[in-house]
């Protein structure tokens, strides 16, 4: 099929001719090449902590939570000259399960840092990985984002209270939309809710949508009884009023969403999606106290505290103790879901 | 229209227009480059969105986008290694035409098509947003399910001659589709992390296509002579206008509804115009030798889908790919909120947005056609060096798409099958459509069986569902009518495809 043309002498001497074209030609594909390779790769600098490159691996792909937080952190360290520069890599694969791994095999390793979160702590469970977060080096929790309880307009549900009586009534008749797949924020949610306000956890119908659009589409389509999700990717339709928000799972009402938290509806229940930073296993004291001050001195800085508007985040800073009671304490709560749940 | 011409004012202001060549240029580059997606490069250039104003930003992305879709097609073309998953299906035709000196007829059919479709697909885009957004969102599962379906029912028409071969390779790609923890249980993923997501169709296509190819030359080289592709001509003749142009406008209409619909996505449309193309030609017996309307239509489609994907987004805030998610985000960060008072709010930025995707068209096709004749001569570069070329720029891509060494193992095993399956006649195609659409199939019946609690009957519980079958079922009839009326003329196979040149030719090759 590709050997179907026969060879003229005439073809030969043009050959020749255009090999200048042809040079030209592949410097451009070279060049491309390189384009697509800058931005990868390790780099360690010389020994001065202030001159030195710290490597920020990234869970997920470039434009979604993980990447847009560890971006800004890394954009304001590097804008206030916190550090030297930072090599920002997105490592995919199984909700974060392939960078927890990696993570874990860079044992020891003083240049590497890992943006995670709620749904990373989850992933490592249902993918059945051996880096769990609690072998991994804490270094600071930096941001949180409740998930909202979205309805569309015509939802015959006015509040929290409707909907958990027609769900306790028949569980398998409310479906419940999340942009998360088994273990992340949005399928956690639905489930612990489940269980405090008694409802058999296994009995939820949770459909899992690629992300906040097509989660979207179902709930303006009316596919779904209620989404959950965090509600920044919302703000539009919950502006125009073609969904609406029964309630958000934080201690406080969101300042720019009109609804009520769960606990003034009288479901004593807190949930928050949060993301932080996590280092290797095996790193030295002074250069985990090195990294939590870095983060510290980033937390400080106008340019995070800017990012932090820009994107909607609820600044939930902890370090030390406070991060690694809480990670525990996380790890064990979505351990216990996962495991009634069977997955 | 005063609107619009206002926008082209904003548009063709010097430094959007520099930015509008800049989105172009980036967005072919990245789509020349297996693994670098426009998904991906408008996300790692959001923080340019801090320093300049919305409208350059905006206007940036939408060339990035609008390129990305374009710049696939050259490497199809002239190194069998599809950049985009949309532009697989260009490879099968466009590279054919290229090894018999069509080369640049393959570039300008699909850089004209692209800005046909690209523009009447912005046109589409225009006229139609306000209105069909909200009737968009109310296809459910059970409607993909059946559209997909449909799409799986054309594949026998490139099944191939030997229809036994034609389903091991569609089952094949099937398999192929299966990997993966999509669906909350672990599928041939041998306990391997890195399988968890599945296995990008491009590294797949890449794979068969170009390593297959290259290990299947080099398996050759010392028996046979050194071949030389011949020297065409530089421009599409009057003939190949004659052949293109249809293709051109049944590809945008394939494309600009798959589109905007929020399933839809640009494979599915490149996949089913060039079933169309197959099935409508004048000279079918060219497919899977280099017709030209294999080229021409799906490029149109890919091309036209992009345009579909905005009418969602700029409607009501609906992003459908992942392009147009981080344009979406990017949006957001400067505080405009995309949605039905997105029109009334910033009318402005709006027309901007769509006068300045009129002005990327013409810059992908202004800078695009002058260099198609250029890049034919790639390929004029001695067999073994070329080849080595193509193995480099291949595992490039496939390395690029996340940088893990696993998939350059991937890349190799799945070449070693598109070894085998030329050695055996097995046709590639059937694997790919397959790999494409297997999944999708998939996750739009669990997703309507999960909503319905595994009732069935939820399947053709939409009307546009049902319309889906009712087609089907008259293809269905109409081929076994015509099976049945004409048993005695052997030549003609009675799905329209004829004998597939593809399979029979390798084994012939292979002898």
């Amino acid at each position: 099929m590709l050997l179907d043309v026969s060879p003229t002498s005439h073809h030969r001497r043009a050959r020749a001719g255009s090999r200048s074209a042809l040079l030209a030609v592949l410097t451009a594909l070279v060049l491309l090449g390189a384009t697509g390779l800058s931005g990868c790769g390790v780099t360690r600098g010389s020994d001065d902590p202030s001159n030195r490159r710290l490597q920020m691996m990234i869970p997920n792909s470039p434009g979604g939570g993980y990447d847009l937080t560890g971006r800004a952190a890394a954009k304001a360290m590097e804008d206030n000259d916190l550090t030297g520069r930072f090599e920002v890599s997105n490592v995919l694969g199984a909700s974060g399960t392939v960078a927890m791994q990696r993570l874990a095999n860079s044992e020891g390793a003083d240049d590497l840092m890992m943006t995670m979160g709620l749904g990373v702590v989850g992933a490592v469970y249902t993918n059945d990985s051996d880096a769990r977060v609690s072998d991994m080096t804490p270094i600071a929790r930096l941001i949180e984002e409740q998930e909202g309880l979205l309805v569309p307009a015509d939802s015959p549900f006015r509040t929290v209270g409707d909907l958990v009586e027609a769900w306790k009534a028949d569980p398998g008749s409310i479906t419940i939309g999340g942009g998360s797949s088994n273990g992340g924020p949005d399928h956690l949610f639905p489930h612990q809710l489940a269980q405090t306000v008694g409802i058999d956890p296994r009995q939820v119908n949770y459909v899992p949508y690629d992300g906040g659009g097509p989660l979207t589409t179902a709930l303006l389509g009316e596919k779904i009884t209620v989404g959950t999700s965090g509600l920044g990717e919302f703000e539009g339709q919950i502006a125009d009023g073609s969904l609406r928000v029964l309630a958000v799972s934080g201690e406080e009402r969101v300042p720019t969403v009109d609804a009520p938290t769960l606990t003034e509806e009288g479901i004593d229940f807190v949930f928050t999606n949060w993301r932080g930073v996590l280092a290797p296993p095996g790193i030295s004291e002074e250069q985990r106290d090195y990294l939590v001050g870095l983060l510290s001195d980033m937390h400080d800085t106008p340019e995070w505290q800017a990012a932090l508007e820009r994107n909607g985040w609820t600044d939930n800073f902890a370090t030390g103790e406070e991060f690694a009671t809480f990670l525990q304490e996380q790890d064990r709560r979505v351990a216990d879901t996962l495991e009634e749940l069977g997955l | 229209m005063d609107l619009l011409l206002e926008g082209f004012q904003t548009a063709l202001t010097p430094q959007n227009l520099l930015f509008a060549v800049l989105g172009v240029l980036l967005g072919t580059a990245v789509g020349v480059l297996p693994g670098i997606g426009p998904a991906m490069t408008v996300a790692l250039l959001l923080p340019v969105t801090y320093s300049v104003g919305p409208d350059s930003a905006i206007i940036m992305f939408a060339g990035i986008y609008y390129g990305g879709m374009y710049g696939g097609s050259t490497t199809s073309i002239l190194l069998n290694t599809p950049g985009e998953s949309s532009s697989v299906i260009t490879a099968i035709e466009g590279n054919k035409m290229a090894k018999k000196g069509r080369a640049a007829q393959a570039l300008a059919t699909a850089a004209i098509g692209s800005f046909v479709a690209g523009t009447i697909g912005t046109v589409l885009l225009v006229l139609l947003t306000p209105t069909v957004a909200d009737v968009v969102v109310k296809l459910g599962a059970p409607s993909y399910f059946a559209i997909m379906l449909l799409a799986l029912f054309a594949v026998t028409a490139v099944l191939g001659s030997s229809k036994l071969r034609g389903f091991v390779a569609l089952f094949l790609g099937l398999a192929v589709g299966l990997v993966g923890t999509t669906t909350g249980q672990a599928r041939l993923t041998f306990d391997q992390p890195l399988l968890a997501d599945g296995i990008d169709i491009v590294v797949v296509a890449v794979a068969i296509f170009a390593i297959g190819e290259a290990l299947w030359v080099a398996a050759h080289l010392r028996r046979k002579p050194l071949e030389v592709i011949p020297v065409g001509q530089p421009w599409m003749s009057k003939a190949d206008w004659g052949r293109s142009w249809k293709p051109w406008l049944r590809g945008t209409a394939f494309g600009f509804p798959f589109g905007a619909l929020p399933a839809g996505g640009a494979e599915v449309p490149t996949f089913l115009s060039y079933v169309t193309e197959r099935k409508l030609s004048k000279h079918p017996e060219e497919f899977g030798k280099g017709a030209i309307e294999g080229v021409a239509g799906p490029e149109a489609a890919n091309n036209a889908s992009a345009a579909g994907t905005l009418v969602p987004l700029l409607a009501i805030g609906l992003p459908t790919t992942a392009t147009a998610a981080v344009i979406l985000l990017a949006m957001q960060s400067y505080g405009i909120q995309p949605g039905p008072q997105l029109l009334d709010n910033e009318p402005g930025l709006v027309w901007a947005l769509l006068a300045s995707l009129f002005v990327a068209n013409t810059l992908l096709l202004v800078l695009n056609l002058p260099l198609a004749p250029l890049w034919a001569k790639l390929l004029r570069i001695p067999r073994p060096y070329l080849y080595a070329g193509i193995l480099f720029f291949a595992s490039l891509g496939a390395y690029s798409v996340n940088f893990q060494a696993f998939d350059l193992g991937l890349l190799l095993a799945f070449g070693l099958l598109g070894l085998a399956m030329r050695r055996f006649g097995v046709p590639v195609l059937p694997l790919i459509i397959g790999v494409i659409l297997g999944p999708r199939l998939e996750e739009q019946l669990t997703t309507a069986l999960a909503l319905s609690q595994g009732d069935v009957s939820t399947l053709w519980g939409e009307p546009v569902a049902i319309a889906v079958y009712v087609v089907m079922a008259l293809l269905l009839g109409g081929m076994v009518l015509r099976g049945l009326r004409k048993p005695e003329p052997v030549a003609e196979a009675p799905q329209g495809g004829p004998e597939s040149p593809e399979s029979t030719e390798t084994v012939e090759v292979g002898r």
